[in-house]
């Protein structure tokens, strides 16, 4: 018997941009199945839909943006290799408020992401830097530094992941008033992640013995700043009761990874997969093609024992990029792209410059990608269509835009599949 | 051979960004300090192991080698596998206390206990004894023990024939199915012929994951590649190995090439390149439109638990979707990660509160679910489900031989009787909770 199991698409990579275009496509009657080695970047960043929060001009900090909306026409005209240019503006706004509707109708209930493109919130980071996103959960609005009441920010023990002080002295420095406490947390272990204490929160008694504890330290008119803890399955519920007992705003600040608030991102569209009875495989690594010409006939998957070969009308690729392996730089200065061979676009000329000292500066090397038609094609292949980090010409760090790219490309694959297929309307 | 592999598997630590993905999915060190996570011990603690020097570090005892961090990990890091060789080495050098090795063994239990079903099946349940087996070899007094089903799987393979079909499957059913549920046996290879399968089932062992998960891992080797001879002739005559015991199909499949080194044998690797999990061998039969789907309605609400050594498999949660076919079934797909119980840790006195607190999460799903019942891959899970919830827990295939409408199990065994899998089940608990 032939190993083959057929779909009408196959996304590779569960990360925003995967788990989106797959959701998205099953709701429209397709039979999707999404292949992973591994989960995606949702585990690691903030949680926060960041669709463009600065504008890189060659100065040092680069240049804030307040409004996506307003920024974007000049943004991508000057910029006619970024992903914006090729997804085009329009199809950000469809493809956000699509994200924002599965996440309120998701397994969290009541729990909702805020904002709009018209203008960015400003969020103070777990250092106490000032962070520009366009769309946050609910649990973190309160927390614009451009809104009133003085902060205080509070460190849990034994949460080694926000340092409280350190993270109100540079708020102070921003020109917002701010200060650190401290409350300790019933942990039965020397060290626990955001995680397990988001776990925790979940347990009525574990956050009323937390409330009682902070109350009495709190002044009138603060605003209370907490790690990101605030519950996985049911952050709406643990942030509104913290509310209403400390009587008073509260809000999150996304810690190191694990991001509590990206796992809530994952189980959200991993629910919204399944509701549209899409398939989840995590584990299954692609390592090859079969083709006919300019079509991927189908996908090789390492499987336990052996491969399994899943054959697709179409294929999104939403790999990622360098750090979840998709691409390659070889000791050759070779970048490759590491799944199907494709070709890829946006890599430093030889000789010229490809990295500079500043971790956080601007990368050359960090604008590779898979080449792709305007339609999200790879280049030379007619039905595998490119998704989120794995396309070409962004800095997703530097512009604050890695979300935003990811949503919107995971959508827009999507519907070139359903138009292409005459599929009907999503749900 | 074995170092070759053993590189192959600590190369991959070079890839591990820190990123913590793994300790975000491992259900064990999220219930005790005494695991600090899969990182801490796998990708960290290996670059301080070094052949012939003592072993740095104990903590890898807790961990119960479900593999989760290994699926999860987005890098390729196989920090299950690495984690699984250093608890091997530790394990050398304290010693394997009497009582891993003997829960280890679940062929000799099972050999001893069928004979005497009835009077080990009160015994197991005796609180008295309970306590002092607790006492004499720390098997704690109310982790979950099976019932010896009083007959073998074995009786009924030796009488049934499975009509000519064209197609062949070999049937491996594993030790739970041997000793404890025959039924579950009796009603896989039911659903197989009605699908259209020849099904035989050649005489066969134990896989030796209770060894290898014990750190027994010479004894492993033994029954696994005892095990590989038994069903290397069928494989090689073009025949698929199909079982329902998704954590011993895994060890077939993967494990014991992977973590016993024993990856370049060569009729394990062709077993294990040939072997499937029954579900998903349906699944792909129902891809290629030859699964019979005229199913009876099953008017109930079932929740759904993938259990880690499924997950392991990578491929995804087949048996979900067959349930998806059953006309009026309701499936509540659970997300909770693991029941806690990891074969033979949950019984052991020291981990049998970690274990529990490890399926909490789950038992609490499973409660919110308003289901009557859980469907589970795995029998050991099925087990501990069962004494944790007090719901009847069946595999995926006994519901499908169910809708099927196909003649009960146990229909030519004088000691069974005709009573479904639900009800057998619930009878079960019951007793359970009476004791
Ligand atoms: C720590 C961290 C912090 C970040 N912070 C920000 C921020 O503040 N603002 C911002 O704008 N952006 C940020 N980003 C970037 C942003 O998160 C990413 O650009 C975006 O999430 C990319 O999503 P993706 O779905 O394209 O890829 P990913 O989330 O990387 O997912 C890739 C998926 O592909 C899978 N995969 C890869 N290769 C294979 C293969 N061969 N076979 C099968 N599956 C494969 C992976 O396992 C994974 O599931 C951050 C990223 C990280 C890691």
């Amino acid at each position: 018997m032939r190993r083959t199991l057929h779909y009408d698409a196959v996304v590779v990579g569960a990360g925003v941009a995967g788990l989106t275009a797959a959701a998205r496509l099953a709701e429209s009657g397709a039979r999707v199945c999404v292949l992973a080695k591994g989960v995606g970047s949702t585990h690691l960043a903030p949680g926060t839909v960041d669709v463009l929060g600065y504008e890189p001009d060659g100065s040092e900090p680069p240049r804030r943006v307040d409004s996506p909306a307003r920024a974007l026409p000049a943004f991508v005209a000057e910029r006619t290799d970024h992903p914006y240019a090729l997804l085009g503006v329009d199809s950000i706004r469809p493809a956000l408020e699509w994200f924002a509707e599965r996440i309120e109708h998701g397994p969290q209930q009541g729990y909702r992401y805020l904002g709009e493109m018209e203008r960015n919130h400003l969020l103070p980071t777990a250092v106490g830097a000032a962070r520009p996103s366009a769309l946050v959960p609910e649990t973190m609005a309160a927390g614009d530094l451009r809104g009133t009441g003085p902060i205080c920010v509070v460190g849990l023990h034994p949460l080694r992941d926000l340092w409280a002080s350190l993270c109100a002295a540079n708020i102070v420095r921003l020109g917002v008033e701010a200060r650190a406490v401290e409350v300790g947390l019933d942990v039965d272990r020397p060290d626990e992640n955001a995680l397990g204490l988001a776990r925790r929160f979940e347990d009525p008694g574990f956050r009323r013995t937390f409330a009682d504890r902070l109350a009495p330290q709190l002044r009138d008119d603060e605003r209370v700043a907490l790690p990101a803890v605030l519950g996985v399955r049911d952050p709406h519920g643990v942030w509104s009761e913290l509310e209403t007992w400390l009587g008073r705003p509260v809000f999150e600040i996304p810690t190191v990874p694990p991001s509590v608030p990206g796992m809530r991102v994952s189980d959200a569209l991993r629910a919204a997969l399944r509701a549209a009875g899409g398939r989840l495989v995590v584990g299954a690594e692609v390592g090859g093609a079969e083709r006919d010409g300019e079509r991927v006939t189908a996908l090789q998957a390492h499987t336990a024992g052996r491969d399994t070969t899943y054959a697709a009308r179409w294929v999104v690729l939403a790999t990622g990029g360098f750090n979840s392996g998709a691409l390659a730089l070889g000791s050759d200065w070779v970048v490759r792209e590491t799944v199907l061979g494709l070709p890829v676009r946006g890599a430093p000329a030889p000789g010229a410059r490809r990295f500079v000292p500043e971790y956080f500066g601007e990368q050359p090397m960090s604008r590779v990608g898979v080449a792709v038609d305007p339609n999200q094609r790879a280049e030379g292949l007619e039905n595998v269509i490119v998704a989120g980090a794995a396309l070409p010409g962004a800095e997703p760090w530097r512009e604050g835009s890695g979300e935003g790219i990811a949503i919107t490309s995971g959508h827009r694959a999507a519907e070139l599949v359903r138009a292409e297929e005459g599929l009907g309307a999503a749900v | 051979m074995t170092e070759v592999l053993h590189e192959l598997l600590r190369g991959s630590l070079d890839h591990c960004v820190k990123c913590t993905i793994c300790e975000t999915a491992c259900p064990f060190s999220n219930a005790t300090p005494l695991f600090p996570g899969p990182k801490y011990a796998g990708p960290q603690a290996e670059r301080y192991r070094v052949e012939d020097e003592p072993s740095v570090e104990w903590s890898v005892d807790y961990c119960s080698g479900c593999g989760i961090c290994t699926q999860v990990c987005p890098q390729g890091v196989k920090i299950a596998e690495l984690n699984a060789q250093a608890r091997h080495k530790r394990k050398q050098e304290s010693g394997v206390p009497l009582r891993d090795r003997l829960i280890a063994r679940p062929t000799v239990l099972g050999r001893l206990g069928t004979p005497v079903a009835p009077l080990a099946n009160a015994t197991l349940r005796s609180r008295p004894f309970r306590a002092a087996v607790e006492r004499a070899f720390g098997v704690h007094r109310d982790a979950p023990v099976p019932r010896f089903a009083g007959r073998t799987f074995r009786s009924f393979a030796r009488r049934h024939s499975s009509p000519p079909a064209s197609r062949r499957v070999v049937y491996f059913h594993g030790c739970g199915t041997e000793y404890y549920e025959p039924d579950v046996g009796e009603k896989t290879v039911a659903v197989l012929e009605h699908n259209g399968f020849q099904v035989e089932i050649p005489k066969q062992g134990c896989c030796g994951l209770p060894l290898q998960s014990n750190g027994l891992f010479d004894d492993a080797r033994k029954y696994v590649l005892r095990l590989a001879r038994a069903l290397a002739p069928q494989a090689r005559d073009g025949a698929l190995i199909v079982g329902n015991a998704t954590s011993c199909t895994l060890m077939l499949k993967r494990e014991a090439r992977e973590i016993l080194g024993l990856a370049d044998d060569p009729e394990l690797k062709l077993v294990s390149e040939r072997t499937y999990d029954v579900c998903e061998l349906l699944l792909e039969l129902h891809d290629r439109g030859e699964l019979k789907t005229h199913m009876q309605p099953v008017n109930e609400v079932v929740a759904y638990h993938a259990p880690c050594q499924q997950q392991g498999h990578w491929i995804g949660k087949p048996a979900l979707e067959l349930l998806d076919l059953v006309p009026g079934l309701e499936v509540r797909e659970l997300d909770a990660r693991c029941c806690g119980i990891a074969g033979t840790y949950g019984l052991k006195r020291e981990k049998y509160d970690i274990a529990m607190a490890t399926g909490a999460d789950l038992f609490r799903q499973i409660g919110a679910s308003q289901a009557g019942s859980v469907a589970c891959d795995s029998e050991t899970c099925r087990w501990q489900i069962e004494h944790a919830t007090n719901k009847p827990s069946a595999h995926p295939i006994e519901l499908l031989h169910r809708a099927y409408g196909l003649p009960p199990a146990g229909a030519d065994s004088k000691r069974s009787t005709l009573r479904g899998v639900m009800t057998r089940n619930v009878e079960r608990v019951r007793n359970r909770a009476r004791t």
